[in-house]
């Protein structure tokens, strides 16, 4: 079973992506800020992690340019997740090194299509 | 509504559209017309079906139609017909129609745009290999009103994430206020044109490649039959028809044979007997 970890500072977001997540037969984990996000992946590397933007502690950009720097092999695949749809932060999170990038709100049509690009499905 | 209004109905869009309904869907007739009511004015089903039964109503002839057409798609929708596109149709058509350096594309249910323009970007990316090339991309549908939209190429937040990868909705599309709109030079690879696919086609052709994806479901066997058998006609020899993941040929006509490599890819039997499989031929 593929491990999906989602970080967002909404529990709400986190709740809806779990329902979605679970039906699309992932393992779930959920980390409320980046630093958070950083020990699960050190503990139980994902395979896929979607990623909000902007968060407390340490935002999405923080965690992805900090993530990129870890040292090891494997990396999952990263899905920025976002109310921000201006191009400008779009071209910013996948030069930050997102592989997707998903505005919200979003349904699980776009999430599958989205992780099927990816390679995550 | 009652029986007979049903049956009217019934009777009516199998005439006009090919669309097949069973006692099954009345309640989609009941929600999708009670629309068509309220935005014209009429206080019930039954008024309505007086009004079509007049004849004199073209209006709501057309509005019925199209209320009751599914409409519903999305960029690379299936993501197999378009890898397929990508990576064994468009490379075999190159190298088939290297002298006449033209391909003709039809996408015979385009509802609102995303499948031919999804094909067009795909021809885009591929262009360092088309130059001197003329492609030509119809797009079909029995509404008007999803044609204007599609023509428009203008799609919602919603829309654009469904199928289509970031990076293509970057180099493709720009932000106008809330939604995105297709580059021109995409755009402009595109002839829209509505048709009605149980009336007559045939001056439309020949195609080298023909979607008809998801829109044979909706019609009974005689006219699925009919249809298959007047989209063989205007195939090219070595032409390709694709259909929808729910869709066959098999049963319906002996005019095309399934494609034994990729799904959903069809041959005229005629021909394809004497080749082998498409997908075979591409990776040879």
């Amino acid at each position: 079973m593929q491990h999906c970890l989602v970080v967002d500072d909404s529990s709400v977001i986190r709740k809806v992506s779990r329902r979605i997540l679970e039906e699309m037969n992932f393992r779930v984990s959920e980390a409320e800020d980046g630093e958070k996000a950083l020990s699960i992946c050190l503990a139980d590397m994902p395979d896929v992690v979607l990623l909000d933007w902007n968060m407390p502690v340490m935002d999405g950009y923080e965690f992805l340019t900090r993530f990129r720097r870890l040292p090891g092999g494997e990396r999952p695949k990263i899905v920025f997740c976002t109310t921000e749809n201006d191009i400008a932060h779009i071209s910013r999170a996948l030069e930050a090194g997102a592989d997707e990038y998903i505005m919200k709100p979003f349904d699980k049509d776009i999430l599958t299509a989205k992780f099927q690009e990816v390679g995550a499905l | 509504m009652t029986e007979l209004d049903f049956e009217f109905l019934c009777a009516f869009l199998k005439t006009r559209s090919g669309l097949s309904l069973t006692v099954d869907k009345r309640y989609l007739v009941e929600s999708r017309l009670g629309t068509v009511c309220r935005q014209s004015g009429i206080d019930n089903l039954s008024l309505l079906v007086a009004q079509l039964r007049s004849g004199r109503r073209s209006d709501l002839e057309t509005a019925v139609v199209e209320a009751m057409t599914t409409n519903e798609t999305f960029f690379f929708r299936d993501k197999g017909p378009f890898d397929l596109f990508r990576d064994v149709l468009l490379p075999r058509f190159l190298a088939a129609r290297a002298s006449t350096r033209k391909l003709r594309i039809w996408c015979a249910a385009a509802s609102t745009g995303q499948e031919p323009y999804s094909l067009a970007m795909l021809l885009d990316q591929a262009s360092a290999r088309t130059a001197g090339w003329q492609f030509e991309i119809l797009a079909t549908d029995i509404s008007t009103e999803v044609l204007e939209k599609a023509k428009a190429g203008l799609y919602n937040q919603f829309e654009v994430q469904r199928g289509l990868p970031i990076q293509m909705l970057l180099k493709y599309f720009t932000q106008v206020g809330d939604q995105w709109q297709i580059a021109p030079h995409i755009r402009a690879k595109v002839d829209y044109w509505p048709l009605n696919l149980i009336k007559g086609f045939n001056h439309l052709g020949p195609f080298d490649i023909i979607y008809c994806r998801n829109v044979l479901i909706y019609f009974d066997k005689t006219t699925k039959t009919d249809v298959l058998e007047r989209l063989t006609n205007i195939m090219m020899p070595d032409g390709a028809l694709l259909l929808g993941a729910a869709e066959t040929v098999i049963g319906l006509t002996d005019a095309l044979s399934p494609d034994p490599v990729n799904r959903g890819l069809y041959g005229k039997a005629s021909h394809s007997s004497a080749t082998p499989p498409m997908g075979l031929v591409a990776s040879s």
